[in-house]
């Protein structure tokens, strides 16, 4: 039986994806940093899929916690067999673009954060030679714009981070899929002008838990975004440095 | 609840209507998707908010035209459901179509559900929604044990019978003018099948309508008629009422005995056809309304299927676009038992005479009714839609002034268009619930366009 570890569990994509792995029999373990809202997903997720979910709290930046925060995790669940890492914020982009303290906290939560937790989770399933990890990414990781630089940098810096541990971690049988978001309906792109080809959470986690059972290793969601960043990265840099998208 | 400092989301500054189309509203849009989020909404400043759900409210309820509207539909967490008792936790975002995604196959079905249920709960006790059954369990609010709500200053109260209860009644049927809902206890009701007992029967004038309702009443828990609002003369109010009964295993057929539960399967449908294409106009409503009364020739004892059962129009996914841009309004008003004969063949008659055909006209008989602006009494019910074309407001005002004149009253989920003094006259609990309502939000920050028109809070 899978016990999956969620982190960054009360985003929709999260929900929708905890009931996916539920529905399979998964035993999960739902974590965010406001543990009123994880209790709340948990128990969601138990009431509508039979099976019981636990939850807990960690801070993406509060670094020495996050060892015995994936201890414990793994302990509540009898083991680890999967870890879904899905958190972070935009945050305030155009304040984090001239205030480097802003700049940082968008760093930490959405890279740094998870690079600590990555490598905890990795050592852990590769001691065991199994298990998988998903980690979900952006397109605008995909090249820097400057709308987004310093939340797509962070989401770039991830994965190729990710990239590197599919590396290593290949060996020993875990399955490390990179998940490419577009453009998402949640908080994110509520109200954002300009939000095309938006689709709903429960689509972008039926599409992620599809490739996670087909041991996808770089999946875009939904796939033509695979094409539209492909071509974006072909704009010559003197052109793309002047475009306002 | 853990209480950190979260900022309101981003508003979407769009357009709004009612599931009628009509009116047209222009409101930023918040959809928080945690409660602290919904919280620094509710007291970000201290302009005009209106909860709103799915929108199935026909006419205005859920918008608020130049003002703000939270989105609760992603606060839809279920908390807890005991087996047992039947009693569910969980948040108002959550719809009537889940709760039987979840639960049917378990045994159990929502206790109240309106025609629809692309509804949310916390907006079905805005409204305090009826169903079929309304003659025999009441509406939605007798099966909720208690809800959270958020008022105005963003502290969450409990109200139920014996706790907050003056603010449990005015918000019960209390459009969302008292705070906003975040989470509730309902009853479900226990079946053992998916499927319903029952029969449909064809009567011929409002006379034998009635006394079909009669007859029927102690033997089924649900019951409603499609009346033809087109035929008039001697054919005034000739119907087919759909009566039923959850059905017990062993009164199901074999292949469906063995797997009672299986919630997927549609039988036989009661609309006779997927809604036709061709424009509507009068002679098409009543087409359809004839071809109805034609389909069912009066069948014997039938099983049906939950969903054909309670939800036939929600097979037609989108039908309220059917009227086209113009949008349509529903009417749907109710006259004491004593009044209701003569009240249902006076607007029969007038309906018949003005040839604005409706498109589907449902008549049933209520019970007995709470809340202080809830709509049922007991008696007869008529629901009925009109598009909007010239003159249908002034058609529309005479009939309010025949209800009214009968001491009967029009149900404000559906309305979009009645007067603020009709409405004083049809709720006479007005007072009593502007009293409760100011003590929860005494700078009157929950206000809708349905308030501001009728006047609710002067």
């Amino acid at each position: 039986m899978n016990r999956v570890l969620i982190l960054g569990a009360t985003s929709p994509i999260s929900r929708a994806l905890a009931l996916r792995f539920a529905s399979d029999g998964a035993r999960l373990y739902l974590a965010a940093r406001d543990a009123d809202e994880a209790r709340r997903v948990a128990e969601d997720v138990s009431a509508r899929s039979g099976v019981t979910a636990l939850s807990g709290t960690f801070d993406a930046s509060d670094f020495a916690a996050h060892d015995e925060f994936v201890r414990n995790a793994a302990r509540d669940l009898g083991g680890l067999d999967g870890v879904v890492v899905c958190f972070g914020t935009l945050g305030d982009e155009d304040a984090a673009q001239i205030d480097p303290d802003m700049a940082l906290a968008t760093i930490s939560q959405n890279f740094t954060g998870a690079v600590s937790l990555i490598t905890l989770a990795a050592r852990h399933l590769e001691q065991q030679r199994s298990g998988f990890i998903i980690v979900i990414g952006s397109v605008a990781g995909d090249r820097g714009r400057k709308k987004n630089y310093v939340y797509g940098s962070a989401k770039g810096a991830l994965a190729l981070f990710v990239q590197g541990l599919r590396g290593r971690l290949a060996e020993s049988g875990v399955h490390v899929m990179t998940v490419i978001l577009g453009t998402v309906d949640t908080r994110m792109t509520w109200g954002r002008e300009g939000a095309l080809l938006t689709i709903a959470p429960a689509k972008a986690a039926d599409l992620i838990y599809a490739a996670y059972r087909k041991r996808a290793e770089v999946v875009y969601v939904p796939w033509f975004w695979r094409i539209i960043m492909g071509a974006v990265r072909l704009i010559p840099e003197s052109r793309f440095k002047r475009l306002s998208f | 609840m853990t209480m950190t400092t979260t900022s309101a989301p981003n508003p979407r500054h769009d357009l709004l209507t009612g599931w009628g189309r009509y009116p047209l509203s222009e409101s930023d849009i918040y959809r928080p998707d945690r409660i602290a989020e919904l919280q620094a909404v509710v007291t970000a400043n201290s302009s005009s908010l209106i909860a709103r759900g799915l929108g199935r409210a026909y006419g205005d309820a859920a918008l608020n035209d130049q003002n703000r509207v939270v989105d609760l539909t992603r606060l839809n967490r279920m908390l807890a459901f005991d087996a047992t008792t039947g009693l569910l936790r969980c948040e108002a975002g959550v719809t009537t179509a889940e709760l039987i995604d979840v639960f049917l196959p378990r045994g159990f079905f929502p206790p109240v559900t309106p025609g629809t249920r692309f509804v949310t709960l916390g907006g079905s006790v805005a409204a305090d929604v009826h169903g079929k059954n309304h003659h025999r369990d009441s509406s939605l609010a007798a099966h909720v044990t208690w809800f959270d709500l958020m008022i105005a200053s963003g502290e969450v109260l409990r109200c139920s019978r014996e706790e907050n209860s003056s603010l449990f009644w005015a918000t019960v049927g209390g459009m969302g003018l008292t705070g906003v809902i975040l989470e509730l206890e309902l009853r479900m009701r226990r079946v053992e099948s998916a499927y319903l007992e029952g029969e449909l029967i064809r009567v011929g004038n409002v006379d034998a309508a009635i006394e079909a309702f009669e007859r029927t009443e102690a033997q089924y828990g649900y019951s409603v008629a499609w009346i033809d609002c087109n035929s008039g003369k001697r054919a005034l109010g000739r119907s087919v009422l759909n009566l039923g009964n959850f059905a017990a295993i062993d009164r199901l057929p074999r292949d469906l005995a063995q797997n009672p539960l299986n919630t997927k399967p549609k039988l036989s449908p009661i609309v006779p056809f997927d809604f036709p294409g061709f424009a509507l106009n009068s002679l098409s409503v009543r087409a359809f309304n004839a071809a109805i009364y034609a389909f069912h020739r009066g069948k014997p004892h039938t099983i049906f299927d939950w969903e054909s059962f309670f939800y036939p129009l929600d097979s037609i996914r989108y039908w309220n676009r059917i009227y086209g841009k113009r949008g349509f309004v529903q009417y749907q008003c109710v006259w004491p038992l004593n009044e209701s004969r003569a009240g249902l063949i006076e607007v029969l008659e007038a309906i018949a005479r003005s040839r604005r055909g409706s498109f589907l006209t449902v008549l049933k008989k209520f019970g007995a009714q709470d809340g202080l602006l809830s709509f049922p009494m007991p008696g007869y019910t008529l629901a009925l839609d009109f598009p909007v074309t010239d003159g249908l407001l002034e058609f529309l005002d005479t009939l309010d002034a025949m209800v009214l004149k009968r001491g009967g009253r029009v149900y404000l989920a559906k309305d979009a268009r009645m007067s603020p003094e009709t409405f004083r006259a049809m709720y006479p609990n007005l007072k009593n619930w502007q009293a409760a309502k100011s003590v929860a939000d005494p700078n009157n920050r929950f206000s809708s366009s349905l308030s501001r028109r009728l006047g609710m809070t002067e």
